[in-house]
């Protein structure tokens, strides 16, 4: 074992050979022999009953080979599109979950929504045809505005109101105590802005029924193949999970958006059969911008309570979550379970209470974007922390530090129970890094060149490593959230270590590898990983909430230790000792005190030819699996500080210095941990600067292409300072805390405190475009010329 | 029906394509070069990007008729296996993808910037030429790097 590819070091990947030479095989780049391809009609209207749908015309055009609706889903008993978790309202009664068909059944809700699948020798065709369907719509008023849902037209029978669910956590009566003591409350108003995820890889899939065996097979471009077929298998009711196949092959980005069951893959495996060949679809990219699950879309007013020396009392909040036309997958604890629970960020807290609404629109759904919940909570903590700090007079970083937790584990008043941190080392070395104690003079020098500076902090926490499944079952999850592996160990001695995690861009072809390279003591090369077929792993349940570290990989070490286990037995009879003389030290196992011993491969052999031992004593071969259940979340959490310089005549800003200061834990691959943070910062910037999905009043949506929405790009961005400090993660094998989101949840606070900072004025709105930090210059003018 | 006739990746290649065919189809669909992306149709993202004649070009909005005669290079033609180009080393090297789907456009782009731009390229340039190109993944970052260094190694 080389110490260049052991736990720590900056392996190169293992999987770039095949991205650089155009090698990747991504679902659209599969393609099977015969195959058809699929068009969607697509509603343009927000909202609006089918009075008549007339697909006579279409059938019969040039190439198609059969043109699918609602009724024709109705017809074959295939069920509606799930969401997994159920909330409660404050009563106590469940959430309202409207019906959610494939393909429309008498009614649509949103611009993109589903109307009829044609299908076609080829695309072209299929898109031609499409223009010949005939929809006779009465269109009902559109619900953009989530203060006026509640009076707005229902959107589903099954909520009038147009309110999915009235929520709450924390303790009313202690917080409402807390703020009778206070001297001084800061109160706040947000937005947290509509996000469209936008993987660079567009949604892709391919239906393909074998009517030989029966077999369904799906290629999609899924974070999470297992959970697609359970629900594909369990609640739509395709075929049952031993007779549909789901292969996620190499995936172009998924930042969340690719864990939920979507309408067109369902679609494509249901009409493989139905029409008899395999059908294929891809999202154009303005598809993906109306059809995805979208992020975020936040409306909160938060007020924190304050003792007469700056020590937080209480917290409460009131949000209005905008969860779209249909609950996707796993949306509704996303502004509920993934956001209070991280209303107390790294401060300590006594009493936090949170109430939200979750509302229907006629917008596309909403669901976990990169981060989930955890963005949206840190971004009003640390908006009302910056306030609070300005309005009584205290230096961010002091006010924080004062209120700061300071001992571990850490039991917040809203469900979480921090195990570990060190949120001072990190503020420490994030103000050393940025050179804080000189920011004053930057700022001295950028107003005689006319310019406004300014700095703003973010120390965020987030709760990753999702979850134990058990806690997240008595909180309404649908599932377990659990991960798997297998190790393989060939008789060669060669490793395939088999995983329920999927990388979509996270690099687990190497890292898995180099964690198990190193345990066994084996060369990297030896090691290859498996993933995103589900007739390959037993089972698993993905990748999102920065959960493959921490969840996955301690499944692979708790299956790595099952395969040493083994490996002894085997060694014992090979090397005629006792099993309990035998160790196991850098790829070989010896007898304790002699010079007796065997390489690794060696003892998988001897396991594989079992000549050395009697077959009833100890079973041949080395193959081990293993399931982990996390028995906390791990919090991962840092500082990051943004530095701007704003160009008052334009409204321009300029991010002149980014620090980020991150505590994941032990790290297996900083070179990856640090690219995950490179990446999540640029989300986060995105958010704030430049990112926004707009719906008109008629609920049609005008950012639908690259051209309307302003995806971040090479010169909006700086380069970034990376620092890191180590509190390892006390609840997993490995220390490991989870590095996927940070960036993006602690970056736009970091923006926006450092806009306001420089302006003088605390109203300015995500994205924070030229235009928005004019009129805030406009607005805070009167104080900065009394500077 | 139409007929194109093209040298791709040093091989001619002709066929008879529905006249509404984009290059980055033809390629993709007759030719199964899969290593040329589409990510958004419209021009933006340069997933697509590959080079006609010597220039980057976006195949996702090029009719691949109008490509009839030229010379078109794409990401499986620049290097092999055993001899990448220094623009593919410099991307792994410098960690300069994640999920790989932007890569092949970045790479292309990225050897058309030196190609106009020069071997020694500052931070800011490398910046301002790769707004064509979207990556969602690194924030750039490393990509910045591994410009600067391929381009270094194009001398």
């Amino acid at each position: 074992m080389s110490a260049k590819t052991g736990v720590g070091a900056p392996v190169l990947r293992k999987e770039d050979f095949r991205f650089i030479t155009g090698k990747g095989q991504y679902t659209d780049d599969i393609n099977r022999q015969d195959q058809a391809h699929a068009y969607f009609l697509r509603s343009p209207h927000a909202h609006a009953t089918i009075k008549k749908l007339d697909i006579s015309a279409a059938k019969s055009a040039q190439g198609v080979l059969g043109v699918l609706t609602g009724d024709d889903l109705a017809a074959d008993k295939i069920g509606g599109l799930i969401c997994g978790w159920m909330i409660h309202n404050k009563d106590g009664s469940p959430m309202k979950a409207g019906a959610h068909p494939a393909l429309a059944q008498g009614k649509v809700r949103y611009v993109g929504d589903h109307v009829a699948v044609v299908i076609a020798d080829t695309y072209a065709q299929a898109k031609d045809a499409a223009e010949k369907i005939v929809v006779d719509y009465q269109v009902l008023p559109a619900v953009v505005d989530m203060n006026k849902a509640k009076s707005s037209a229902a959107i589903h029978d099954v909520a009038p109101d147009n309110v999915v669910y009235d929520w709450h956590l924390g303790d009313k009566a202690a917080t409402d105590a807390a703020f009778s003591k206070a001297k001084h409350v800061t109160k706040i108003d947000l937005v947290n802005n509509r996000l469209i995820p936008n993987a660079m890889e567009p949604r892709a899939a391919i239906g393909d029924f074998d009517a030989g065996t029966g077999v369904y097979t799906l290629y999609t471009t899924s974070q999470n193949p297992h959970v697609a077929r359970l629900v594909l298998s369990a609640f739509v009711g395709i075929a049952p999970e031993h007779k549909l196949r789901v292969i996620a092959p190499d995936v172009g980005g998924g930042f969340g958006s690719k864990i939920f069951i979507y309408a067109e893959e369902t679609v494509c495996v249901w009409a493989s059969k139905k029409i008899g060949r395999p059908v294929k679809w891809t999202a154009d990219r303005t598809e993906a911008f109306l059809s995805d699950a979208h992020g975020r879309d936040h409306i909160s007013h938060a007020e924190l309570a304050l003792d007469d020396k700056g020590k937080i009392l209480g917290l409460r909040v009131q949000t209005k979550a905008n969860l779209g036309a249909y609950l996707s997958t796993f949306s509704s604890c996303v502004p509920t379970y993934l956001y209070a629970p991280l209303l107390s960020g790294q401060y300590d807290i006594p009493a936090i209470y949170a109430e939200v609404e979750g509302i229907y629109t006629t917008t596309a759904p909403v669901d976990a974007y990169r981060g989930a919940g955890r963005p949206e909570a840190t971004f009003l903590i640390e908006r009302i922390i910056e306030k609070a700090a300005r309005e009584t007079g205290t230096d961010p970083a002091t006010f924080r530090r004062k209120n700061f937790i300071k001992s571990f584990p850490h039991q917040t008043p809203v469900i979480m129970a921090y195990d570990t941190g060190n949120y001072t080392a990190s503020l420490d070395l994030a103000l050393e890094m940025a050179d804080y104690k000189n920011f004053a003079k930057r700022k001295k020098d950028s107003a005689k060149n006319g310019k406004l500076r300014g700095i703003g902090f973010s120390a965020y926490i987030e709760a990753c490593g999702i979850a134990p499944s058990a806690a997240v079952g008595s909180l309404g999850a649908g599932v377990g959230l659990w991960e798997s592996a297998e190790i393989r160990v060939n008789p060669v001695g060669t490793v395939e270590v088999l995983t329920g995690s999927h990388s979509h861009g996270q690099g687990h072809e190497t890292t898995f590898a180099q964690l198990v390279a190193d345990r066994l003591g084996i060369d990297i090369d030896s090691v290859a990983v498996v993933h995103g077929d589900t007739d390959k792993v037993q089972f698993g349940m993905g990748t999102y909430g920065s959960r493959s570290g921490a969840v996955g990989m301690s499944a692979i070490v708790k299956a790595v230790d099952k395969v040493i286990a083994k490996g002894k037995k085997v060694a014992a009879y090979a090397l005629e000792a006792a099993e309990k003389d035998i160790q196991f030290k850098d790829g070989r196992f010896s007898v304790a005190g002699t010079d007796k011993s065997l390489a690794f491969g060696e003892v998988a052999l001897q396991a594989y030819i079992a000549h050395k031992f009697n077959g009833q004593d100890l079973e041949p071969g080395l193959k081990e699996g293993a399931f982990y259940d996390p028995t906390n979340f791990t919090f991962p959490s840092g500082v990051h500080i943004c530095e701007v310089e704003i160009d008052p005549d334009t409204g321009t800003t300029d991010i002149v210095k980014w620090t980020a200061v991150d505590d994941f834990g032990n790290v297996i691959n900083p070179m990856i941990v640090e690219g995950q943070v490179h990446g999540g910062i640029a989300q986060g910037v995105g958010q704030a600067l430049l990112e926004g999905a707009h719906y008109n009043a008629d609920g049609q949506l005008v950012t639908a292409s690259y051209m309307d929405y302003t995806m971040p790009r090479a010169d909006d961005l700086p380069s970034f300072d990376i620092g890191m400090t180590n509190t390892p993660c006390t609840t997993n094998p490995l220390g490991i805390k989870g590095c996927g989101e940070a960036g993006a949840i602690a970056a736009p606070p970091a923006v926006i405190n450092a806009i306001t900072d420089a302006v003088g004025h605390e109203d300015v709105p995500m994205p924070a475009t030229p235009y928005a930090v004019w009129q805030a210059c406009q607005k805070g003018a009167r104080k900065l010329a009394a500077e | 029906m139409a007929s194109v006739s093209m040298t791709v990746n040093g091989k001619q290649v002709s066929a008879t394509v529905d006249p509404r065919t984009l290059l980055a189809q033809f390629l993709r669909e007759h030719l199964h070069l899969t290593g040329t992306h589409v990510g958004c149709d419209t021009s933006q993202c340069g997933a697509c990007v590959v080079h006609v004649n010597g220039r980057a070009v976006k195949s996702c909005t090029t009719l691949a008729v109008s490509c009839d005669g030229a010379s078109v290079t794409t990401i499986e033609g620049i290097g092999t296996a055993d001899n990448l180009h220094p623009m593919q080393t410099a991307f792994r090297e410098n960690h300069g993808l994640q999920c790989g789907f932007c890569t092949p456009g970045m790479i292309m782009s990225a050897i058309d910037i030196v190609n106009r731009k020069g071997n020694k390229l500052d931070e800011h340039t490398i910046r301002e030429e790769l707004e064509g190109n979207i990556c969602r993944c690194t924030g750039y970052h490393n990509i910045v790097k591994a410009v600067a260094q391929g381009a270094a190694a194009m001398k």
